[in-house]
């Protein structure tokens, strides 16, 4: 392999090749920027279900595909599928035989939803008091007049459908790691192509579980934003009266191709993964460690991984929930790692326009930071009408900003001590 | 590439069952026969395999981390005290900060307290209800969730439903930081996991990880999922081989089951004693559209296999197999093994869900854990039913090999030797 081809470290250069996103600024990657560049929110006032009495009301819904009604499982899918369309022929892929490598993916994980509890309950013999038992006997007795919920509820469904929809080779690997899920999923792509296994991986990372337990379960964690009114303004990441995080949905999918496959077929290179790093913290469950130490160590394994020092980072692709403890973790973190010189690095937060869309994140502002690496736009994060003196960012505030970005750092930490990131940049020069 | 890698030992096993816990009451078990353990009146007409009673104190010492978990969380978070201990290196913090952590988890456990109240209030609200609003009526249905949800869905359940907190909680009890990685999709995930904690470490991207999975197979959440797909054995319990047509399906098991893979330089370095090499993970998936594909998938994996580890010549052949007991799923594993034994490999399988039951994600790693553990022994059990499929072995085992069919999809194979 030609030296030029490889990394510092004599491992395959890694390239994205395709790239699609769905998120509640609407459908692929063009619209998604030009709103995202714009400052528009996707938030809205929740419609797909009462929100009565829940203390927070506000989300980042896709509402212009899926299924209705609505189901988790259906919207997912469907997102999986419409950011996975077309990447094949973006890349300059041959279709026939479908996709040339393996499937990395993060979908919700599989649960009864509500509809269909209901539909198992009122088909259970009445006795008195009905039990989880009667659920379970309507479904052993059914025959298969439920089979149509089977997929919602195994885990292997969705993964297995998206192999099946765009030929990818082998058996699906569905990850988890909470918020960091999408990262994570170009991470083991990453991984599968400097291990020589493949030429090429698709990652795909969908999340469309706004529903009313959804939003309870965060809601009790204390996580979500209660600025309902007006909902474009509920995400206010890194502002002084920021005090949750928005949910929201959206999918994002990569073509991840070894450089020399991607420039011996003449395809477009839309960047480049340079380096993955993570780190787990074992501190809380919810809450990282007070001295930010799993969050250094992620930043600086991706940096490490990258062959980079911390100032040839032009721009950062926060994590930015919006959360108190979030936004506040993150600046200490990068503080430690880049000293003082963070505070002339421009980071921005995607989620305060569109909302954290959870497992898909990691995947979702991925994208953004390919397309700020494309386009020299830096996205604002929107909403930063006081700034909080105890985290002084350049946050690239309520306006976009242009400037040259050849190296992005991408953050995405999680529940359950779960922090990767990212390092993307251009295309290396020859 | 092939010749590059490096050697990947498993140098801690943590077992959890309801046979026992620990390598010495696996192996008894097996060396006996069984009987296994059953419990065929808590979820009749399921039978299940429950956990004995663990002082999970043990490995997980504060009260405050035991009451943050449910009982997957607790099997597992245990299970991986057990791997880290037989390792010997439970609290070496340095040595952890840099062990990789891949887990295989399904969804978490649901509150069915909480769920059948939601459903009886819904109940009662639309018996009330004037059954032609049918729109008013829908969305009265609608908010009872957020009406009685915020009051009962406890934040500590709402993070036992969280997959990756099995990883969280191993994380912050043991103290594994290096990574940490779940993987979903039943059986398929302990597979994988096995299968890419394998090229990690063989390819120098990492040098110890502790991999595996957990099961509560006493839950009546996961066993309306299983059933709405008829997976599930009902009524009286035979043994893998010998459930047949109607009377098929697998017996859920509570299963932990953790190993440590070890680069094997990184393993000598610290003086660490193997149990065996793992020297090859595969796996594929097909549509298991017709009679015949799942057991073709596997005969590609085996060919691959072959390859990767140089070293499947026809002979005696130990197969730990991990068969559900699922009809189709089965049907294909037995074709696929009856074909090794006609291109002359010597077959003594045992099916050790017939012992241990069925732990989904837990049970490849269970498969992987028993190989080791058999290897190191230098014993291989009787077999565990009467059906003929499963034949006696004299001597030692040289070789083991794991499948792992999963009950709806993916065909894993693995292959287990003695580590020179």
């Amino acid at each position: 392999m030609p030296q030029e081809l490889t990394d510092a470290k004599g491992r395959p250069v890694v390239a994205v090749t395709g790239m699609g996103l769905v998120t509640p600024l609407g459908r692929g990657v063009a619209d998604n920027w030009d709103a995202l560049t714009r400052g528009r929110s996707g938030l809205k006032t929740v419609s797909r279900f009462p929100p009565d009495g829940l203390r927070t009301r506000v989300a980042g819904t896709v509402d212009f595909m899926g299924p209705s009604p609505y189901s988790a499982y259906g919207l997912s899918l469907a997102m999986a599928e419409a950011v996975g369309e077309g990447l094949l022929a973006q890349a300059g892929l041959d279709a026939e035989s479908g996709f040339p490598g393996p499937l990395f993916v993060v979908t919700p994980p599989s649960e009864p939803e509500w509809p269909q509890l209901r539909a198992l309950f009122d088909a259970a013999p009445a006795t008195s008091p009905e039990t989880y038992d009667d659920l379970i006997e309507a479904v052993r007795t059914a025959d298969h007049r439920f089979a149509d919920m089977l997929p919602g509820l195994v885990n292997a469904a969705m993964p297995d459908a998206l192999a099946e929809r765009f030929g990818t080779k082998g058996c699906p690997v569905s990850v988890c790691t909470a918020c960091a899920s999408g990262a994570s999923a170009i991470q083991l792509a990453v991984e599968a192509i400097r291990r020589g296994e493949t030429q090429a991986a698709l990652a795909i990372a969908s999340d469309g579980t706004v529903h009313p337990e959804g939003m309870v379960r965060f809601s009790l964690l204390s996580a979500l934003s209660t600025h309902n009114e007006p909902p474009e303004k509920a995400s206010r990441p890194f502002a002084r009266d920021r005090n949750g995080f928005v949910i929201a949905e959206g999918a994002a999918a990569f073509v991840l191709e070894s450089w020399e496959a991607a420039q011996a077929r003449g395809a477009r290179v839309l960047g480049v993964v340079r380096g993955c790093g993570e780190k787990a913290d074992d501190y809380h469950r919810t809450r990282s460690r007070p001295d930010g130490s799993a969050i250094i160590g992620a930043i600086a394994h991706a940096l490490e991984d990258a062959g980079i020092a911390p100032d040839a980072i032009d721009y950062i692709n926060a994590h930015g929930t919006g959360t108190p403890e979030n936004d506040k973790m993150e600046y200490l973190s990068l503080h430690a790692v880049f000293g003082d010189a963070i505070h002339q690095v421009p980071i921005s937060s995607n989620k305060s326009m569109i909302g954290h869309t959870l497992l898909a994140a990691g995947g979702v502002e991925a994208a953004f930071s390919l397309m700020t690496i494309a386009t020299g736009i830096m996205p604002p994060t929107i909403n930063y009408d006081e700034p909080d003196p105890a985290i002084p960012l350049d946050v690239v505030p309520n306006e976009a900003r242009q400037g040259e970005v050849r190296m992005v750092l991408s953050n995405s930490f999680g529940f359950g001590g779960q922090n990767v990131c990212l390092v993307l940049s251009a295309e290396p020069e020859i | 590439m092939t010749g590059e890698r490096e050697e990947v030992w498993i140098t801690g096993l943590g077992l959890v069952s309801s046979v026992g816990e620990g390598g010495e009451a696996h192996l008894a078990h097996l060396a006996r026969g069984g009987p296994p353990v059953l419990d065929e009146e808590r979820f009749a007409p399921y039978p299940v395999h429950p956990l004995p009673e663990i002082d999970f104190s043990r490995q997980i010492p504060k009260r405050g981390d035991l009451r943050q978990m449910e009982a997957w969380q607790r099997i597992g978070t245990y299970a991986a005290g057990l791997a880290l201990e037989d390792a010997g290196i439970k609290g070496e913090e340095a040595l952890l900060s840099r062990t990789g952590l891949i887990v295989a988890a399904g969804s978490g456990e649901r509150d069915t307290r909480t769920d059948q109240m939601v459903l009886e209030a819904i109940a009662g609200e639309s018996a009330g209800a004037d059954d032609s609003d049918s729109e008013g009526g829908g969305a009265a249905k609608a908010i009872l969730p957020n009406e009685i949800l915020p009051s009962e869905l406890r934040p500590t359940l709402f993070l036992a439903q969280l997959s990756n907190l099995l990883a969280g909680n191993i994380s912050i009890v043991h103290k594994v930081t290096g990574s940490s990685r779940t993987f979903m999709g039943e059986e398929m995930a302990g597979v994988a996991a096995a299968e890419i904690a394998l090229k990690r470490i063989g390819h120098g991207q990492d040098r110890i990880i502790l991999v595996g999975g957990a099961c509560n197979g006493e839950r009546e959440d996961m066993l309306l999922i299983f059933e709405l797909g008829h997976n599930l054995l009902r009524g009286a319990f035979a043994p893998v081989w010998e459930r047949q047509g109607a009377h098929s399906g697998f017996v859920m098991g509570s299963q932990g089951a953790f190993l440590v893979l070890e680069a094997r330089s990184h393993a000598e370095a610290r003086g660490a004693k193997p149990y065996a090499r793992l020297s090859g993970v595969t796996s594929g998936r097909c549509r298991r559209a017709g009679e015949g594909e799942a057991a073709q998938s596997a005969r590609e994996q085996f060919a691959r296999l072959a390859r990767e580890t140089r070293d499947l010549a026809p002979g005696p052949l130990p197969v730990l197999s991990g068969a559900s007991g699922t009809r189709d799923a089965t049907r294909e594993e037995r074709a696929f093994l009856e074909d090794l034994g006609r291109e002359n490999f010597d077959l003594a399988v045992r099916a050790f869900g017939s012992a241990l039951g069925h732990g989904v994600e837990a049970h490849f790693p269970m498969g992987l854990a028993l190989a080791a553990l058999l290897t190191r022994e230098g014993a291989f059990p009787p077999p565990l039913d009467e059906s003929g499929m499963e034949r006696p072995l004299s001597g030692a085992p040289e070789r083991i090999l794991v499948t792992g069919f999963g009950h709806w999809r993916g065909e894993g194979l693995a292959l287990v030797e003695p580590a020179m």
